[in-house]
């Protein structure tokens, strides 16, 4: 057991290291007095920016070689991204598309959509969104009523709205599940599409949150038209598409879960601040359990990464680590604001921001709720409760849901 | 990066599993807890043949040369069947013996077991304090750490120390004491005059407790370094932590099984959100304890520095772990659960006992945020 980079690991660090100090410098400044303010401005530098990410081997670094990637492991890519950090420089602009769907194109796509495709993705050429969560889809994901019709000349045709959709505002493209078959079961009549966003029949509107900023969009399709060559993985099989997203998503919170800012050490900072908070019990006593919690989850990453290269792929015990960073996060806000009073609340405090972020988040990704009946269910063995969708066409469920009311 | 175990650790918990499913543990207990402590299986024979009371023992002085993390493992195996064995006494004292080139002849008989030790738990020094101290017999004020005064080649001692583990029986007893204000390593022996041990137990059968009353004991002082004496009251919290874990996995294993096989309502109990949420819950804090474990096992060699940091993050996770799994197994096995017949009272008396050993879980949780407040005043 230990936490040091065999002499692979040490050498292709050091390589990343020297790379980083060559080039560091022509990374776009986002932070203090001479951040760049301007929006376009900001994007466009990112863009740039990952392009270089890529051409230096520090993006798409699980990728392989035959789509610009590195061919390596998980642990390189952690490495990469550690390097990054201590550079600090920013990372990719596109997480989502070249941690999560790109992966997904590799493992799915036809020739033809890996060609055109992942070059673009991993330059940052063409930013890319994940069109699954629906207003009345999100955990129950194989609800989804985003519909495709197949038409006459084989393309499709799709209308229906996406929601939580995170960077859609300037992507060029996203991976979409929709139902092209009402008439099976729900989990077998969809299909996963590839479609442009910024084309005629397609209506991104910024999400707002509780901050007052909006991190999210709704995507609104009306009667888009696409070819039969944007369909991955097949007509009908989206759920098995769609499973391999999620499985990469696990992969991307289980490397990267303190990544989102939310650790032991940046909220003793700001307890540390204040002399009198410091020593008093309850707040120690309080600071002392979110801690070991968080903390926890650090060395849980690390036993992921340690599995991952042994070749296993995590499962949804995974989820547990979600679970506790939030509900961490969430009281360790709370104690902040008891500590700080209400400057902790101040609209352009980051605790305010932080602690208005939060009671979404807990939903973000499948509910906390969900997630404990999936582990309990997959991980403990527990039995599931009785459901009311099993087997039935989808297009009777609402009738069913209506009845069992 | 490789936090998992290696062929030797996976042989040595899976001795330990064999070793101790061959001795009976529940029943004896409740026997114990009924006025007949006899009945509690004399475990050390199996510790000896085992190789466990070596394990922190350098091999050149006839120990297993294994670190923290291994110890761990077996305390883990002990506390799945509550096993009443002296290891948490003996261990974090063979530590400092081992440290020390003064205490090299007591080792050889404490690494086959032999004769047997018990840690003086003293407390190191923390952000807010820089006394050690000890547990006091009762309230919140610690205790002052035991004084000793030097007498020819070694030392006087005198001190009190409430609720030892093991140290009813042990032949050695090794902590800390004062000498001229300086913070040394002693050895005395159990039987020697001016040491009382006064045997006790409480609410758990399972531990065996003393309060030791040192009167000017004469003591070998040991030459261990300063890190050595704060590292082993660090040890016997990544120990306990260890064990409560061992405790809380089976604790969880019974309750998810009865939960898939009670039926109410004509479902499966295990079939109910409200059942299967707390059963994840215990789960949840099962595997953020296992983390911390590998963290305190990494850091005790690895990262002396953070040893303080991921030893007592791992007591506080592992004490409301098993807090939190024993009043869960009562809660999903119903009124049954409560009762004298059923051995979740078992798990329940050692997370209330166990909670309030060695500083308890409490200053546990303030040396995490006294580490972590002091880590940010040197960023």
């Amino acid at each position: 057991m230990d936490l040091d980079d065999t002499q692979e690991q040490a050498a292709y660090r050091a390589q990343v290291r020297s790379w980083l100090d060559e080039h560091k410098s022509e990374a776009p400044v986002l932070e203090g007095p001479d951040a760049i303010k301007d929006e376009a401005a900001v994007l466009a530098a990112r863009r740039a920016w990952q392009g270089k990410l890529a051409e230096g081997g520090l993006a798409g670094v699980t990728w392989p070689k035959d789509f610009g990637g590195q061919g390596l492991g998980p642990i390189e890519q952690v490495i990469s991204n550690q390097e990054i950090a201590k550079a600090k420089v920013p990372g990719i602009l596109d997480a989502i598309g070249v941690g999560m769907l790109g992966p997904t194109i590799i493992a799915h796509g036809t020739d033809e959509q890996k060609t055109r495709y992942l070059g673009a993705m991993l330059h940052g050429d063409e930013v890319w969104c994940q069109l699954f969560s629906e207003p009345a889809a999100g955990s129950d994901l194989a609800a989804v009523q985003t519909r495709a019709r197949l038409q006459d000349d084989g393309s499709w045709r799709i209308s229906g709205q996406k929601v939580w959709t995170t960077n859609a505002q300037f992507a060029s493209y996203g991976l979409l599940l929709a139902r092209t078959d009402a008439d099976v079961p729900k989990h077998k009549g969809l299909t996963m599409f590839i479609v442009p966003i910024d084309a005629p029949g397609v209506t991104v509107r910024g999400l707002r949150q509780i901050s007052g900023e909006a991190e999210f969009n709704e995507v609104f399709f009306d009667d888009l038209a696409v070819d039969a060559s944007a369909v991955v993985g097949g007509v009908g099989n989206g759920w098995g598409t769609a499973l391999t997203t999620l499985m990469f998503e696990r992969v991307t919170i289980g490397l990267g879960s303190e990544g989102l800012g939310y650790n032991s050490t940046r909220f003793a900072q700001a307890i540390a601040t204040d002399a009198a908070a410091r020593r008093d019990p309850e707040v120690r006593h309080q600071l002392g359990e979110i801690a070991s919690e968080m903390l926890a989850v650090r060395f849980t990453g690390y036993r992921t990464l340690t599995a991952l290269q042994k070749g296993q792929v995590p499962g949804p015990e995974s989820g547990l680590a979600k679970i506790t960073i939030v509900s961490g996060a969430i009281k360790a806000g709370d104690l902040i604001a008891d500590v700080l009073g209400p400057d902790a609340l101040d609209e352009d405090s980051q605790w305010a921001y932080m602690i208005s972020f939060l009671p979404g988040l807990k939903s973000a990704g499948g509910t906390e709720e969900i997630l404990r009946n999936t582990i309990g269910e997959r991980v403990l063995g527990l039995p599931p409760a009785p459901r009311l969708d099993k087997g039935i066409p989808f297009s009777e469920l609402r009738s069913k849901e209506k009845t069992a009311a | 990066m490789n936090l998992s175990l290696s062929d030797e650790q996976e042989f040595l918990r899976e001795a330990a599993r064999g070793a101790l499913s061959r001795v009976k543990t529940f029943e004896p207990t409740r026997e114990a807890l009924d006025g007949k402590p006899d009945a509690l299986p004399d475990l050390w024979p199996t510790a000896k043949e085992a190789g466990w009371p070596g394990l922190l023992i350098d091999e050149q002085q006839g120990g297993a040369g294994l670190d923290a993390f291994d110890a761990m493992l077996v305390l883990g195996e002990c506390g799945r069947v509550l096993a009443p064995i002296a290891l948490l006494g003996h261990l974090p004292a063979t530590a400092i013996l081992n440290d020390a080139p003064a205490g090299a002849s007591l080792l050889e008989d404490l690494a086959t077991g032999e004769r047997r030790a018990a840690y003086l738990p003293v407390s190191p020094p923390d952000d807010i304090s820089d006394a050690w101290s000890v547990d006091p017999r009762s309230g919140l004020q610690r205790g002052d750490a035991p004084s000793a005064v030097a007498d020819g080649a070694g030392a006087r001692v005198s001190g009190q120390l409430a609720f030892v583990p093991d140290a009813p029986g042990a032949d050695v007893l090794v902590g800390v004491a004062l000498l001229d204000g300086k913070p040394v390593g002693v050895a005395i022996d159990g039987n020697a005059d001016g040491v009382t041990i006064e045997p006790t137990t409480r609410y758990d059968a399972t531990r065996s407790l003393g309060h030791v009353t040192l009167s000017d004991a004469p003591a070998t002082v040991l030459d261990a370094p300063e890190e050595s004496l704060a590292s082993a009251w660090l040890l016997a919290q990544a120990l306990i932590a260890a064990e409560s874990l061992g405790s809380v996995e089976t604790a969880l294993d019974v309750s998810v099984e009865y939960a898939k096989e009670r039926h109410t309502f004509g479902r499966a109990i295990g079939s109910y959100q409200a059942v299967k949420h707390s059963l994840t819950e215990v789960l949840r804090q099962l595997d953020n304890g296992r983390s911390l474990l590998y963290y305190a096992g990494w850091a005790r060699r690895g990262g002396p520095d953070e040893f303080a940091l991921a030893a007592s993050a791992a007591r506080s996770v592992a004490g409301r772990a098993l807090d939190n799994a024993a009043r869960t197994m009562i809660s999903v096995h119903g009124g049954i659960g409560a009762t004298w017949e059923h051995d979740a009272p078992l798990y329940f008396r050692r997370a209330q006992l166990s909670r309030r050993l060695l500083g308890g879980t409490a200053h546990a949780t303030d040396r995490v945020a006294g580490e972590l407040l002091t880590q940010a005043d040197a960023a």
